[in-house]
């Protein structure tokens, strides 16, 4: 006899952990059967989350930190359980801009951050940016990254546009640059009206990008529904992190419409081989998207941190409070409890230095190591949740 | 106070973005506008500075609304969703009916209610034709489907109409499946082996 539980997700590439824990029975071996359902827009799965319509929801991770700040104007609480992955977003160009700056001499080489935010404020002083929605990684590590290319914030217009038409609003002229999770980058190059600039991970090579969010309390009155559910996705993102799987990944989350992209679009991201402009040009990625990497799905109380210093600092909150409050929304506490029994290799601290690590570096875990993966930022700052600066 | 409240209705699909003005025009004297085109949403209704916005819940434009809402400029009135609004059963009624409202904070909840209740009502109705338009499709589909699968086993097993019907149900009711699985089942099998 197995429990259903009411799963929200967009279709998108991250929302590969919730598709194939349920298709590929890692659910089921967890006694629990998820019944899946397609959000149209963010605010609408925000909207089901809230009310109850579905019980756990994949969440774009400044959302549960936004309201528990209270930006957004929600009475409601979420917290985060997870992270689903990491990164997994491109940043693209128009044709009219990808053409100035390669006149320029830029070389479009999808790694340099500073080059390339050099080479794009140097083509154009200012800038009209297309993200999915007003509190997401998007929009925080695109104002990270120009602010810190040398942007003032009259320079850039930041706007939000559906994913679906972030292609057409740069074909027409409405955007200059986009960022938005994949497929819909490489929608963009697929129909010519685009070229791939970056990957976020080459701004910050482990940002938190997903997160599966409950509403406040939830996990910790239903253990029995929380604890296997956690499991089953931990276990669908080991899965994924294997690039033996990533062909017949791209095959299930496009099977029977859940992502309705081509296989062949979706396997540019898992597999890291994403062609970067109309011209067929493919570059290597190898971390645009993690799954499950150095404990790709361990919810940092830091992680959650940056995320509440970034939006304090963009809508005039005090900083050091947002941060602490921020911290508490990444519930690393119980992902311990629940993951433990799974075996899951936990790191021994809750918290770290955001981007201190130049190359993977050997950490204490709750039993052994860990190896932890290089997490700079593309500016080399790091972050420290004791003492986050403005 | 007396002012007249004016009313955008964002909805691509000419048909029923009439029925729901119709159905506001029935409510009250509202001053309602249609914008059925996407590109630079937010920057109409910005023009038009309504007091309530209506929009398809399944709308992915939706998320360009949530920008309204945290307009904070000293100028600019502060927008609510409706779903944060304090009367609970309205706003799952408007989540029920597939419907988003947006209202002007500091809107009289008085003068909010009348809109919104015809205009749930008109979501109520719009949804139910979606589904029912949804329902005849796959009625049909499975018809076809059906069809499909009696004339491969009239073809493979040289038997009537009759017959093939009678087999497909058979091992529909043997297997404990639907006869419409079934004959998609065989459908694909026969589409493989061509």
């Amino acid at each position: 006899m197995s429990m259903t539980l009411r799963l929200g997700y967009v279709p998108l590439l991250d929302a590969a952990p919730l598709i194939i824990a349920e298709a590929l029975g890692f659910a089921e071996e967890e006694g629990l059967s998820l019944d899946l359902n397609t959000a149209p827009s963010w605010a609408a799965l925000r909207d089901m989350l809230a009310v109850g319509q579905v019980d756990a929801a994949q969440m774009l991770a400044p959302v549960p930190v936004a309201m528990a700040l209270g930006l957004g104007r929600g009475p409601v609480r979420f917290e985060a359980l997870c992270v689903l992955n990491l990164n997994g977003n491109v940043i693209g160009v128009s044709d009219a801009l990808a053409a100035k700056m390669a006149s320029a001499g830029f070389g479009f080489d999808f790694t340099d951050a500073r080059a390339a935010g050099r080479a794009l404020l140097a083509a154009s002083p200012s800038l009209r940016i297309g993200v999915p929605y007003a509190f997401s990684m998007h929009r925080e590590l695109l104002h990270y990254w120009l602010r810190a290319s040398g942007a003032v914030a009259e320079q850039l217009d930041i706007r939000t546009v559906p994913p679906p038409r972030m292609a057409e609003a740069l074909q027409a002229g409405e955007i200059d640059l986009f960022c938005v999770g994949e497929p819909w980058g490489s929608v963009a190059v697929e129909n010519g009206s685009g070229t791939l600039l970056l990957p976020t991970s080459a701004l910050w090579a482990r940002a938190p990008e997903k997160v599966l969010a409950t509403r406040l309390g939830w996990a910790e009155a239903e253990p029995a529904l929380a604890g296997p559910l956690l499991r089953a996705l931990w276990r669908a993102g080991r899965w994924l992190g294997r690039a033996e799987n990533h062909i017949i990944a791209a095959e299930m989350l496009t099977a029977q419409g859940r992502i309705a992209v081509s296989a062949e679009l979706i396997e540019r991201a898992l597999t890291g081989r994403v062609v970067t402009a109309p011209d067929g040009r493919e570059h290597l990625s190898p971390q645009l998207i993690t799954f499950f990497e150095g404990a790709a799905g361990f919810p940092w109380r830091s992680q959650a941190a940056w995320i509440g210093a970034a939006l304090a600092g963009r809508h005039g909150l005090d900083v050091v409070e947002a941060s602490a409050t921020a911290a508490d929304v990444f519930r690393s506490d119980l992902y311990r409890q629940h993951l433990r029994p799974a075996g899951a290799i936990l790191p021994g601290a809750s918290e770290k230095l955001e981007g201190a690590l130049a190359e993977a570096t050997a950490v204490p875990a709750e039993r052994g190591q860990l190896i932890l993966p290089a997490d700079r930022f593309f500016d080399a700052r790091i972050f420290d949740l004791t003492a986050p600066v403005r | 106070m007396g002012q007249r409240l004016s009313v955008i209705v964002v909805e691509k699909d000419r048909a029923r973005a009439l029925l729901i003005v119709d159905g506001l025009r029935d409510a009250g004297d509202f001053d309602v506008m249609v914008i059925a085109e996407e590109t630079g949403l937010a920057r109409r209704i910005a023009q038009r500075n309504p007091d309530l916005v209506l929009i398809d819940a399944g709308n992915p434009s939706r998320d360009v609304l949530e920008e309204l809402a945290l307009a904070t400029g000293p100028n600019e009135r502060p927008v609510a969703m409706f779903v944060d609004q304090s009367d609970g059963s309205l706003t799952k009624a408007a989540i029920e009916a597939g419907m988003s409202a947006y209202v002007v904070d500091g809107l009289r909840a008085d003068r909010i209610k009348p809109i919104l209740d015809a205009a749930i009502a008109r979501f109520h109705m719009l949804q139910k034709m979606r589904i029912e338009l949804q329902e005849t499709r796959r009625a049909l589909e499975e018809r076809k489907s059906i069809d499909r699968a009696k004339g491969i086993l009239m073809r493979a097993r040289g038997i009537g109409e009759e017959e093939a019907y009678a087999l497909l149900r058979k091992t529909a009711m043997d297997q404990g499946r639907k006869l419409a699985d079934v004959a998609s089942a065989l459908v694909l099998a026969a589409d493989l082996l061509k």
